[in-house]
């Protein structure tokens, strides 16, 4: 029990569809729990990964200073990173906004857009609320990650596979039906 | 009744005709060649590179190579999946692809080849090139972001429509699809019937009010990989 | 613009309203409307019975067609690396002080555009810029306020024109201020020539003995493929076809290459020459030299060379006599395209269509112009076929080497002291050349233009031949403190620029290069990233369509083998977890000047903000 590696999750710019869907996996997520010990994860939200982790898993892009920040964390804490979700692997919903400059995207959202109500004519800017990237950035441009797994989200079937063969040493081959990008 | 010509593709002897390309007498002996830009009734166009093979160790374009007699055409390499995995990467980051919310997933021709090739993340970055919408069109509608500049539906306009609804306009990097009007597709002759309306292998003209109408698990390449129908000889007889 | 429609027909009337002319259609409403206008486009389209989308797919592909009006001056600044590497940064701040405009905009006042083009084969009086289609070379700050004001107040180019170049520069109809600076006449394109004499001998032999001749000289092709030019000929003689036509390629696009616009200059006799025996080799009786935009200025000249040996009986019906042998020849100006130098996108320009390689084969000896059996050759082949026809073939391998025969035209330009154009037999040694041309303390040379291979010391002692350092012309000398891969990524800018766009890894790969290249500029580079640069530069080497995106890659593919330790330098190795390619203070600098305030995590970048 004490020996078993430990497995952190994190949610940046993403829907927490990709966490849906790793409890998706049903009851072998009781498999899992066999296999791994959860570190910090929204599951049981922990915030700073405390030992080394043997995998972690990231669901969305950076889109702010803050995601970047976590994720140079999870880098620096997980010996095997996975890139998890449309998100991560290439920006996904988020990245649309990477078309148009941030200036614009921002009064869109906040001052112009035809269904905003914004009193005060400012874009919000608390000291605590992170900074904005230029654009959304896919995980593998930010930091080097080690295995990919698309899909928006991918499925349970896709995490579960990639997870279990990770877990037991075995390389990751995901058969034809699990490569999705949708 | 033209000419037999003989050659071999991965050691296996190809009879085609004179006059064939590779990619067409490969399809007939149920062997695939992936390619995008090349369809069948469509003259060839060779733009997408995705069918490079090696003809005596010369890299061409399978799709647009005549048959020779006596040709040694290497294609399934580990070389050449290589090659023509970043070629796809390059379609996918130099547009924008976002098949979670796209019509065309599942029955798309490139995301598919990039499933066969088994393609999990780009190593090309992605460009995020501005690009247009046009929804001018009652019945079609022009979606560029996911253009993979095919030409597809301008031969299919003028081939098989007798048309000259699209073209290409600008070069380079700024070349895109432009239609036969200045005030877009809506303004042009285009007809939902028309061939050049389902010619595109992905979804950048697709048309409305018809999308998402096959369960996810029933598309066409849900389950078998883009290539199937050639390697089970059911395109050859089909 | 409102006349661009009346105009446009107008034209297109002039030119009997035949698609196949719609290149001089556009130049010409560009010229007199000062754009193609989208009117332009709907009445072009209705006057030549063509889908509008078809002339603008024409109309966009060049660079010097423009949608909306430009200045009455377009100033196009030459940007290439050799210009780059003689100050072109101070003359682009003039223009910008003296304009109050940035490049890609146009005064208020509507007088003046600024504009960057690729090489307009002035590298050896660098730097250049076209005004409209007036070259003004050896450009300095001072002159860039002269010329401004010049223009200003007389409205006039001729009043640019304070002292004319040498030779022909200075012709009547040339007026211009280009120099020739030809350094070294050699026995083949500079002798001496008396109009008619290869002709007259030509038309005494049978065209097979011609093909016989040309193919005994073993002339090969001088545009840089290097084909052997008796061959084609034969092919194109054997070929089809109720007619046939014969091409000069006077593209001359390659960065660094500008001996085609010496000889243009001072031997389009001999050039046309070589194109009428061409003619009366195959059987065709009718010539197109394609002119590349950028040498307008020599067009009136060369259309009166024509007329005056249209005049003596050199061109047109029973040539010299010769009962049932007729040839003419036009001249299609192109628009600012450097692809269009390949032979089939020649065609394509030639055709009234955007300049898009066509798919081979069939080959131009086979199919080219309108389908048509066709001979396409460069101008420097031209002229040697006419000589090798008037002196003898073994006249011609007396010269040069074994492989290659006859001598070699060559534009040098770069650190040396005498930059120009040297006509030398083949066999010469790069070594030999770099003190013909003054250079010392080279510490590379680009062989070939942008598409060809930077050599660096260990090879100088080669010989320019076929087998060895095969090059269409361009010889571009880098002396001590050139960056080596600075120079390779303007040559990759080059490229990006220029592909036509039809094949994906021409049109995508060639940006991914630029841009994976220029993180060895940054200090953003990783070691992955040399793997990255081999591996995309090879599959775009080998997966493009046409000779351009073949070779696009050199840049990198070359500098990779030969001058390594210059990338392996600028890895970066400081042991961030973040990859080197992403700076997170650049990355928030937007956000953190929108908002006023710093990044917590990142602090904010120095040196403003960049998007
Ligand atoms: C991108 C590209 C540009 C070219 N530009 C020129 C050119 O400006 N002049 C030229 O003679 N050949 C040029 N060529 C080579 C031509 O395609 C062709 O080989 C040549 O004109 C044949 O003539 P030659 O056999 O006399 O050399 C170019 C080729 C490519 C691929
Ligand atoms: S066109 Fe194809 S690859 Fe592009 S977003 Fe749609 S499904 Fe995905
Ligand atoms: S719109 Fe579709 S068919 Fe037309 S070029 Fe683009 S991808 Fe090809
Ligand atoms: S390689 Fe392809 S994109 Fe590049 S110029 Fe040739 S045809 Fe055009
Ligand atoms: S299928 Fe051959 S190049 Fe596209
Ligand atoms: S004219 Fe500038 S490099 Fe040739």
């Amino acid at each position: 029990m004490a020996n078993k590696p430990k497995l952190a999750t994190v949610s940046l710019a993403g829907c927490f569809g990709c966490h849906m869907s790793v409890l998706d996996i049903d009851d072998r997520i009781l498999e899992l729990i066999e296999l791994v010990e959860f570190d910090r994860s929204p599951i049981n939200d922990i915030k700073e990964i405390k030992g080394r982790c043997a995998v972690g898993i990231v669901e969305g892009g950076c889109c702010n200073e803050e995601n970047v920040h976590v994720l140079k964390h999870f880098r620096e804490h997980c010996d095997v990173l996975i890139s998890t979700g449309d998100c991560a692997t290439m920006g996904g919903i988020p990245a649309l906004r990477n078309t148009i400059p941030l200036q614009e995207c921002l009064e869109e959202a906040y001052l112009k857009g035809p269904t905003v109500y914004n009193p005060r004519g400012k874009l919000p800017n608390d000291p605590e609320i992170p900074l904005l990237l230029d654009k959304v950035y896919p995980c593998h441009e930010v930091v080097k990650m080690d295995y990919h797994l698309p899909g928006c989200p991918p499925s349970a079937d896709t995490l579960w596979q990639a997870l279990v063969a990770l877990l037991t040493g075995k390389p990751i081959a995901l058969p034809y039906e699990l490569i999705k990008y949708d | 009744m033209s000419a037999k010509v003989a050659f071999t593709i991965d050691g296996k002897t190809v009879q085609g005709e004179q006059g064939q390309t590779i990619l067409q007498a490969a399809a007939l002996a149920s062997i695939y060649i992936p390619h995008l830009c090349a369809m069948k009734g469509l003259s060839p166009w060779g733009s997408c590179r995705v069918c490079t093979v090696l003809v005596n160790g010369r890299p061409q374009a399978a799709c647009t190579t005549p048959v020779a007699e006596g040709a040694v055409v290497e294609n399934d390499t580990a070389e050449l999946k290589d090659l023509r995995s970043s070629l796809v990467e390059m379609l996918f980051v130099e547009g924008n692809h976002y098949c979670m919310f796209c019509e065309k997933s599942g029955n798309c021709e490139l995301q598919a080849m990039a499933y066969r090739l088994g393609i999990l993340a780009m190593r090309h970055p992605y460009m995020f090139p501005v690009r247009t919408l046009d929804a001018s069109h009652p019945d079609v509608m022009v979606e560029l972001n996911r253009c993979i500049l095919c030409a597809r539906c301008i031969r299919a306009s003028q081939e098989l429509d007798g048309k000259h609804v699209f073209d290409f306009v600008g070069r380079g990097s700024h070349r895109h699809i432009g239609v036969n009007a200045a005030t877009g597709a809506g303004g042009t002759n285009l007809k939902v019937t028309d061939k050049a309306a389902e010619a595109c292998p992905v979804g950048s003209i697709v048309k409305k009010r018809v999308g998402f109408a096959v369960p996810i698990g029933q598309r066409l390449y849900d389950s078998k990989p883009i290539g199937s129908a050639i390697e089970s000889g059911r395109a050859a007889k089909g | 613009m409102t006349d661009n429609a009346s105009v446009s027909r107008q034209i297109c009337g002039n030119f009997a309203n035949d698609k196949g002319r719609l290149m001089d259609i556009l130049l010409g409403v560009q010229a007199q409307a000062g754009c193609v206008a989208p009117e332009a486009l709907d009445e072009i389209a209705k006057s030549l019975s063509m889908s509008r989308v078809e002339v603008e797919s024409a109309a966009t592909f060049y660079a010097f067609f423009s949608g909306a009006p430009r200045g009455r001056f377009v100033i196009r600044l030459c940007n290439d690396i050799i210009d780059q590497l003689h100050g072109m940064d101070r003359i682009v701040a003039a223009f910008r002080a003296e304009l109050g405009i940035e490049f890609g905009q146009t005064t208020p006042d509507g007088l003046f555009s600024l504009e960057y083009t690729p090489c307009i084969g002035m590298s050896d009086q660098a730097p250049a810029l076209l005004i409209n289609s007036t070259v003004v070379t050896k450009v300095s700050t001072d002159m860039v306020h002269e010329i401004v004001q010049t223009l200003r107040v007389s409205k006039n180019l001729e009043q640019l024109k304070l002292t004319l170049g040498d030779g022909n520069n200075s012709h009547p109809l040339v007026r211009s201020m280009v120099n020739n600076n030809l350094r070294e006449r050699g026995a083949v394109v500079f002798a001496p020539y008396t109009p008619g004499v290869a002709l007259q001998r030509a038309l005494s032999e049978q065209p097979v003995e011609l093909i016989r001749i040309v193919k005994a000289s073993r002339l090969r092709g001088r545009g840089g493929a290097g084909f052997p030019t008796g061959m084609k000929w034969e092919f194109t003689r054997a070929a089809a076809g109720e007619r046939k036509f014969i091409v000069c390629n006077a593209d001359e696009g390659e960065p660094g290459t500008f001996k085609d616009r010496v000889i243009l200059t001072e031997a389009p006799g001999l050039m046309f020459e070589g194109m009428t025996i061409a003619g009366y080799a195959i059987g065709a009786s009718e010539g197109i030299v394609y002119l590349r935009g950028e040498y307008a200025y020599l067009l009136p000249y060369l259309e009166d060379v024509l007329a005056k040996r249209r005049a003596a009986g050199l061109l047109g019906r029973d040539i010299l006599g010769k009962s049932g042998f007729k040839f003419d020849i036009r001249i299609q100006l192109g628009a600012g395209a450097y692809v269009c130098g390949e032979e089939t996108a020649l065609l394509s320009s030639c055709e009234g269509k955007a300049g898009n390689p066509k798919t081979r084969p069939p080959f131009p000896a086979q199919k080219g112009y309108l389908d048509m059996p066709t001979v396409i050759n460069n101008v420097e082949t031209h002229c040697a076929a006419a000589r090798i026809v008037e002196n003898g073939p073994t006249w011609f391998t007396s010269m040069g080497t074994k492989s290659s025969s006859g001598t070699k035209v060559f534009s040098v330009s770069g650190d040396c002291s005498r930059p120009g154009v040297y006509e030398i037999p083949f066999g010469i040694t790069v070594e030999e050349l770099l003190t013909h041309v003054g250079a010392s303390d080279t510490i590379a040379v680009q062989v070939g233009g942008a598409s060809g291979r930077m050599i660096g010391p260990s090879e100088f002692n080669r010989p320019f031949c076929f087998d060895h350092l095969a090059t269409g012309g361009s010889v571009m000398v880098f002396g001590k403190g050139r960056d080596l891969l600075a120079i390779s990524h303007a040559f990759m800018d080059f490229f990006v620029e220029e592909s036509c766009g039809y094949c994906t890894p021409c049109r995508a790969g060639t940006r991914l290069l630029q841009e994976r290249l220029g993180r060895f500029l940054t200090g953003q580079a990783e070691s992955a990233d040399l793997d990255y640069l081999e591996k995309t530069g090879k599959t775009v080497k080998t997966a493009s369509r046409c000779g351009l995106g073949q070779t696009a890659a050199n840049p990198i593919l070359g500098t990779l083998q030969s001058f390594r330790p210059e990338y392996e330098r600028r890895i970066k190795t400081n042991g961030s977890v973040f990859l080197p390619s992403f700076d997170p203070r650049k990355a928030v600098a937007v956000a953190s000047s929108i908002a006023g305030r710093e990044s917590e995590q990142f602090g904010t970048q120095k040196g403003g903000v960049k998007q």
